[in-house]
């Protein structure tokens, strides 16, 4: 069972149609991934390097050009699986503003187990404890406009996790939110992965993606790097060369790899380079 | 040119009940030419204050003097406000409407009466200050440009205004890491090169802590501190006290230093960082290299 696979992406290539481009070029060229059930992964790369076409595909926004998606053992470009994919893996996006439809919070989260056709007292149900697990209970009569970008982003996820997905895909669901928000949205995600739902992050945050299990690269539309946090962050001189930041721990152990100090290879988090360097005091 | 904020105060809807005061007794000084970074919760009263600088605001109470022009004086007209001060909004690249970069940049210039000529003069420097070549984006679709450069074209249609005082509203927000790095870059070049004062509103402390002559801390409405970074960062508690976070690169020291290690204080970049980390592992011969 922990063995089992929720997501298998099989030699997938995705190109957008673009009518003047002549060339078509690959957004996705022929990947191939596994998601494990209860998994938490974060997906780094710079715009452009394919991880947000990779994220749409996941759940069925976007259908292979060339190569399959399995989702929750369905093929995403079977039709009339296409609501079996969206309820297994749902999807949280960066702008809060264009994923909340009603006019009182409420309302919304129950938006996508209405339209799955649920029974009313289930509904009632589903809202309730979805917007608990967003620390959300007490502003479920408010119109969502009132709240802050953090807590509109909360009620954005209460909305999938309505649904009941065994996956969530966040596409850089902190872009847009001052530090706060960010930290309120990474808790809710840590919980959401305790409690075994699988967890795909998109992110431009290094320390967002450290708190993954494993770390995929995403390059040019290929998989670059794929692998726990310290084996993927102490690649200090490919992650740049990527033009991706690299967390201050990374940077300064190269700074002081340097001047001569042996600064071990798998340190990778700030707390580790303290315990690293109070051993000498 | 430099700009006096004398004991500003603003208050959204005063006399009803939902009368709330967004600013309270705001004061400082900024010289000619500084840097200055503003840094606050969402929530703090920062916006207020850059709609204040720009205008789009007057005050309850106080004065703002830009220049030797009293800019919250009645009478005082809007043009003559933007054409001194220049305020970039988040996400600028939102406002951008017309078909081509060229006219989009034109856009402001041609509301001041310029002949073509200089409106054309101006589109071209604003674009090549940006880093976006003239030639290779004048008459494209600015919809078709990436978000960092799109960005940057907004950007341009502000400093074709040529004011004397540039305000940047977190203008890195939401940009990948690339990008960041690069409209920080185009920003540091346009300050050096026009010399004007220059505002810049973010999140990011170590953008702050590494760009600004002078950082400037709202809380509740109120002025917390005004000071260098370091003055303003090595008072730790105090910035505690309103949520916000040190720099992480002081933030890392910082803890060295509790644990004992003999750090000078708030560090605030990567490099000195690791100068005095090295120091202070080899000087005792804690170390051997």
């Amino acid at each position: 069972m922990e063995n089992e696979n929720i997501i298998i992406i099989d030699q997938l290539s995705f190109s957008y149609q673009r009518e003047e481009e002549e060339k078509k070029k690959k957004a996705v060229d022929q990947v191939s991934l596994t998601f494990r059930k209860g998994s938490f992964t974060a997906i780094l790369g710079k715009n452009g390097s394919g991880k947000s076409t990779l994220a749409k595909q996941l759940n069925g926004l976007l259908l292979p050009t060339e190569g399959v998606v399995y989702v929750g053992g369905f093929d995403t470009r079977e039709e009339e699986h296409v609501w079996d994919v969206r309820q297994t893996a749902g999807m949280v996006f960066q702008n809060p503003d264009n994923q909340l439809v009603s006019a009182i919070v409420e309302d919304d989260v129950a938006f996508g187990p209405e339209n799955l056709g649920i029974d009313p007292e289930e509904i009632r149900r589903r809202v309730d404890k979805s917007l608990e697990a967003v620390n959300m209970g007490k502003f479920r009569k408010k119109p969502p406009h009132l709240l802050s970008g953090g807590q509109k982003q909360r009620i954005a996820i209460a909305g999938v996790v309505a649904m009941k997905p065994q996956c969530i895909i966040f596409d850089e669901p902190t872009a847009m939110l001052d530090p706060k928000g960010r930290q309120e949205i990474m808790s809710i995600i840590r919980e959401l992965h305790e409690e075994g739902i699988t967890v795909i992050l998109i992110t431009h945050f290094m320390e967002e993606a450290a708190e993954a299990e494993r770390v995929i690269v995403m390059n040019e539309g290929r998989v670059l790097l794929d692998g726990s946090p310290a084996q993927v962050f102490s690649q200090r001189q490919l992650l740049q060369s990527v033009n991706l930041d690299i967390p201050l721990a990374v940077e300064l152990a190269g700074k002081l790899r340097e001047k001569g100090i042996p600064v071990p290879e798998n340190i990778i988090s700030t707390e580790e380079m303290v315990e690293y360097l109070c051993q000498y005091e | 040119m430099s700009i006096r904020v004398k004991n500003l105060t603003h208050i959204y809807e005063p006399g009803l009940p939902t009368e709330s005061v967004a600013l309270e007794d705001v004061s400082f000084e900024i010289e000619d030419g500084e840097l200055v970074g503003i840094i606050g919760h969402t929530g703090s009263g920062k916006s207020t204050l850059l709609q204040h600088l720009n205008g789009l605001l007057k005050p309850t109470s106080g004065q703002i003097i830009v220049g030797d022009t009293d800019i919250t004086a009645r009478g005082v007209s809007m043009v003559e406000i933007r054409k001194r001060v220049g305020l970039v909004f988040q996400y600028p690249e939102y406002q951008l409407f017309e078909e081509t970069v060229a006219q989009d940049v034109a856009f402001g210039p041609k509301n001041l009466g310029l002949t073509r000529e200089e409106i054309d003069e101006r589109v071209r420097e604003a674009l090549e200050l940006v880093g976006l070549p003239y030639e290779e984006v004048a008459e494209r679709s600015p919809f078709e440009l990436s978000g960092g450069q799109k960005r940057r074209v907004a950007i341009a249609g502000v400093i074709a205004m040529h004011p004397e005082v540039l305000i940047l509203d977190e203008p890195t927000a939401g940009l990948d890491p690339k990008a960041h790095k690069d409209v920080l870059k185009m920003i540091e070049e346009v300050h050096r090169r026009t010399g004007n004062i220059t505002i810049l509103v973010s999140h990011n402390m170590a953008d702050i802590a590494r760009l600004s002559d002078k950082v400037i801390v709202i809380d509740s409405g109120r002025l917390v501190t005004v000071g260098t970074p370091y003055e303003v960062f090595s008072q730790h508690e105090k910035l505690e006290g309103v949520g916000l976070a040190l720099p992480p690169v002081t933030q890392f020291t910082e803890t060295l230093r509790s644990r004992g290690m003999d750090l000078s204080d708030t560090i605030l970049s990567v490099d000195q960082a690791a100068e005095e980390i090295y120091r202070a592992l080899t000087s005792k011969g804690k170390v051997r290299i």
